[in-house]
């Protein structure tokens, strides 16, 4: 897919406070729909899934007090991509101390695109383990599926053109919130 | 046949006219001679090569004599020193004759068959070194080349023997104890390599336990394809003695280092072989200043088997006689004096091969010579070359020098680069 | 990424830790339930081995298969110029079986060079002669890196037969680039003539054990007897074999290092190889996930 130019032109979304709004938000979202997040496991999809994983965590203790396993699923040997770009580091898989057996998993994904990073998590998760369901949270949803996926919990839609990208940062990885969106805007 | 070389210059001097004629410079003049533009070509004496290995009998898929001897022509020799590891080996009068005799037959160089000094090249019992000599091949340098005559006492008695007719032991000095399962110089690179190393003492000490035998008993003793700077030491003090000791070094060991085997590409493998830069510069100081007297090639086909495998399975062995003064040009320049003496004059004398390396300016020398042209470059491509193998260490190499043409007793065996017959 | 692992000298020090994270991560998922990776589903991994070597070739086998490639053992052994075929036509033949990496080991020195020139897939050094084994240091490294926490800076003593180990080179090189500091150890005859100026010789062992974070026992063939090296088994194990005494002149820290196979009572004593400071075990165990790494690495991208 034709990626736009580190010089194209860009415009902010979210920023700052915003985005924190946005994962406060997820939180409500995810404990309205699982009656207070019990038999929940939160697992994050390196890069900047496993800190959002994170502070969903944390809103989530919050709002509730209730303490969420959180974890790190790491797809790169899972993708249906490998091979078309030079080799990749691998990220981190780290499941929470009691596995993911019987649960209900959350994966935690920036932006959710042609849905194929989520299809490397469902085959990476399978050997895993067996959680009793799976849901999908993304930060940003922008659209051009390519697989019959959706996501269970969206920050925000951000509708896109196939030319745009969009480039979320967050302050762990990054140094600063940020959801941008790059090129196209001629 | 006649030929005029209009605008020649001999050993690089001033242009002038050269008539070949009846076999032999002449100072006359023949209006039928066929004229050939000389003008930038420098005529040297015919080169001669101590130390060639053409592979017949026995190897006739590596080299023949017919297609080694093209390769000399081509490189702008007159004569070459067929060595004897041949299979059968020649150790006998039967053997070196036949060999001379395909020299003949192929008619573009003289082809000097070397005896071995043992048979088979054991090192147990002595060659009949005089039937060879009185042989219609009159051979005059004995070598077990490939091996090292390593038994001190017979290589006493074969430098006393061969008195007798004037001959000459050319020695591969090789201590094998020194060097069992080398593979090539022993040094950094080797250590790297993690290939076993060929110790540049193993060469030394027999070329000093060599010259003391000689020294003692009176007798000539010829070094063969002098590799390391100690060597140049050894051979310089006995020079100084006055010790009867002449040396050759071959091209290869004059520009090549150790560096080469790094990629591990066997066309580098040689024996003796591949030295350090130390060693190159000492071998050209030896060079220039006569501690070593000759070029020799050791031109050492291989078929493309033996060289296209791991390196420790490679024979050891480059090709050498058309690239052979092309290397002495790009190493020294344009000395044509000495690349005369090194290359012809002193191998003739040290072979006993009376008209070549004859002097071109006199009337009535034989008519031995090469045209070069000094100011052509070429890419050596191992697919062009006459000899039946490929395994040249300079491939794609941009030397400069081209032999134009070459004249055997005043015929000519190569016209415009070509092979005339 | 390189495309070869012919010599750790093939290895910057940015790409080695690479291979060492990737084997951290890949060790880390060999705890799971299904151990098998999709990465090289579709890939062929072809084990030719000239020599015999059954550990090296089930640690790249094993290797190979978690993560889902076609493996196919090539045993070679026993080929030789005078009988068999020839490397240059064995290579054509994997070259036409479409063998996405040769993982060879082979008597000669230089040989995964010369394969690397015949075929167009990854060539990967599993011993060559007495040259390099290149993945016996990078999981030598991850030992290390993983009991002490570092390698920059480690003091490395390799002792004994350092002329004719392969292990001996590829550590000297890859430790040399991650900026651990070798000290060579072993008789003189054992002991290269020319080395590179950087790198430290003891022939006393005793003296060199008190400042080393790492001793690395190299297998002494009693066969260098007969050539003379040493004089007998019992005079080397004496000067350089490493037993209790010994042990107990390291620092508290200190690793005792084996590449395998062991003459116990040569170099090593039992007691030295079975302690808490041996990671001769571990050693085995890191092999897999290093070699899972390189492979990943060569073969995983495009």
């Amino acid at each position: 897919m034709a990626q736009p130019r580190a010089d194209a032109p860009s415009k902010i979304i979210l920023e700052g406070a915003d985005l924190s709004r946005v994962v406060d938000r997820i939180a409500h979202q995810i404990l309205e729909k699982t009656s207070g997040a019990t038999g929940t496991a939160l697992l994050g999809i390196p890069t900047r899934g496993v800190p959002l994983a994170h502070r969903l965590a944390a809103r989530i203790q919050a709002f509730e007090g209730v303490e969420v396993p959180v974890g790190s699923l790491d797809i790169t040997l899972y993708r249906d991509d490998l091979r078309l770009q030079a080799t990749r580091a691998l990220g981190r898989t780290e499941l929470p101390p009691g596995g993911i057996d019987g649960l209900r998993v959350i994966l935690v994904d920036d932006v959710l695109f042609s849905g194929r990073s989520v299809r490397a998590a469902l085959d990476a998760l399978k050997d895993l383990g067996r959680p009793s369901s799976v849901q999908l949270a993304v930060l940003v949803d922008r659209g051009h599926r390519q697989l019959p996926i959706r996501a269970d919990y969206v920050g925000k839609n951000i509708p896109t053109a196939l030319s745009e990208s969009v480039r979320v940062a967050v302050t762990e990885v990054d140094g600063a919130d940020e959801v941008r969106l790059i090129g196209g805007l001629q | 046949m006649a030929y005029l070389l209009k605008g020649v210059s001999i050993l690089g001097g001033s242009p002038t006219d050269l008539l070949i004629h009846d076999g032999v410079i002449s100072d006359k003049t023949d209006g039928n001679a066929e004229v050939i533009d000389a003008h930038g070509l420098v005529a040297l004496p015919g080169l001669v090569d101590v130390h060639t290995h053409l592979r017949e009998p026995g190897r006739e898929d590596a080299e023949t004599v017919q297609t080694g001897s093209r390769a000399a022509a081509l490189g702008g020799y007159t004569a070459v020193c067929a060595m004897a590891n041949t299979s059968p080996v020649a150790d006998t009068a039967g053997v070196v004759e036949q060999v001379w005799r395909l020299g003949r037959e192929a008619g573009l160089v003289d082809v000097q068959p070397i005896g071995a000094v043992t048979v088979g090249l054991a090192g147990k019992q002595m060659a009949e070194l005089g039937a060879m000599a009185t042989s219609a091949a009159r051979v005059r340098i004995f070598s077990d080349d490939g091996f090292c005559v390593a038994d001190p006492k017979m290589m006493r008695r074969a430098l006393e023997y061969v008195k007798a007719f004037d001959g000459v032991i050319a020695q591969h000095a090789e201590e094998h104890r020194l060097t069992e399962g080398a593979q090539m110089h022993e040094g950094e690179v080797s250590t790297r390599l993690g290939l076993t190393g060929w110790p540049a003492v193993a060469e030394e000490a027999i070329i000093a336990r060599d010259v003391l035998l000689a020294e003692h008993v009176g007798s000539r003793l010829h070094v063969c394809h002098v590799s390391t700077a100690g060597s140049v030491e050894v051979l310089r003090q006995a020079k100084a003695r006055g010790v009867r000791v002449t040396a050759e070094v071959t091209p290869h060991h004059l520009l090549l280092t150790d560096e080469k085997a790094s990629g591990y590409d066997p066309v580098f493998k040689v024996n003796p072989p591949l030295r350090t830069a130390e060693d190159v510069a000492a071998l050209r100081q030896a060079l220039l200043d006569g501690v070593i007297d000759v070029v020799a090639t050791d031109h050492a086909p291989h078929a493309v088997q033996d060289k296209e495998c791991e390196w420790a399975y490679a024979r050891p062995g480059m090709l050498g006689l058309e690239t052979a003064l092309p290397i002495l040009l790009s190493v020294f320049g344009e000395k044509w004096d000495l690349i005369a003496d090194r290359m012809s004059v002193a191998p003739a004398r040290i072979a006993g091969l009376a008209g070549h390396g004859g002097d071109l300016t006199r009337a009535g020398t034989p008519a031995n010579l090469t045209l070069v042209d000094p100011s052509a470059r070429w890419v050596v491509d191992p697919g062009q070359l006459a000899s039946r193998s490929r395994n040249t260490p300079y491939a794609g190499m941009t030397l400069p020098g081209r032999i134009v043409a070459t004249f055997l007793r005043g015929e000519a065996t190569v016209l415009d680069g070509k092979v005339v017959k | 990424m390189i495309k070869h692992l012919r010599s750790a000298a093939d290895l910057d020090a940015a790409t080695a830790t690479l291979i060492l994270d990737t084997a951290a991560e890949m060790a880390a998922l060999a705890g799971r339930e299904v151990k098998k990776l999709p990465a090289l589903r579709g890939r062929t991994v072809v084990n030719l081995f000239y020599e015999d070597s059954t550990r090296t070739r089930i640690s790249f086998e094993a290797a190979a298969k978690r993560l889902s490639a076609d493996v196919i053992n090539f045993s070679a052994k026993g080929s030789s110029v005078s009988k068999g075929e020839s490397l240059k036509d064995t290579a054509l033949t994997l070259q036409a079986m479409g063998a996405d990496a040769v993982v060879i080991r082979h008597s000669a020195s230089g040989a995964p060079h010369r394969l690397a020139e015949w075929v167009d897939g990854s060539v990967v050094n599993a011993g060559d002669g007495t040259h390099e084994h290149p993945t016996q240091a990078l999981l030598d490294a991850y030992t290390m890196r993983s009991r002490l926490g570092r390698l920059e800076g480690l003091r490395v003593a390799i002792v004994g037969d350092v002329l004719h180990s392969r292990v001996a080179r590829s550590n000297v090189l890859l430790l040399s680039t991650l900026g651990a500091q070798v000290t060579l150890v072993g008789p003189p005859t054992l002991i290269p003539v020319d080395l590179p100026e950087k790198l430290q010789v003891s022939y006393d062992l005793d003296s060199v054990l008190p400042d080393s974070d790492v001793v690395m026992m190299l297998r002494v063939q009693t066969e260098r007897m007969q050539d003379s090296y040493f004089p007998s088994a019992r005079e080397y194990s004496r000067r350089y074999g490493l037993d209790v005494p010994r042990l107990t002149k390291l620092p508290e820290h200190a690793i005792v290092m084996h590449p395998g196979p062991m003459n116990r009572g040569m170099e090593i004593a039992p007691e030295v190889a079975d302690s808490p400071r041996s990671t001769i075990v571990e050693q085995v165990a890191n092999g897999v996930s290093v070699r899972m790494a390189v492979l990943y690495l060569l073969l995983g991208g495009k």
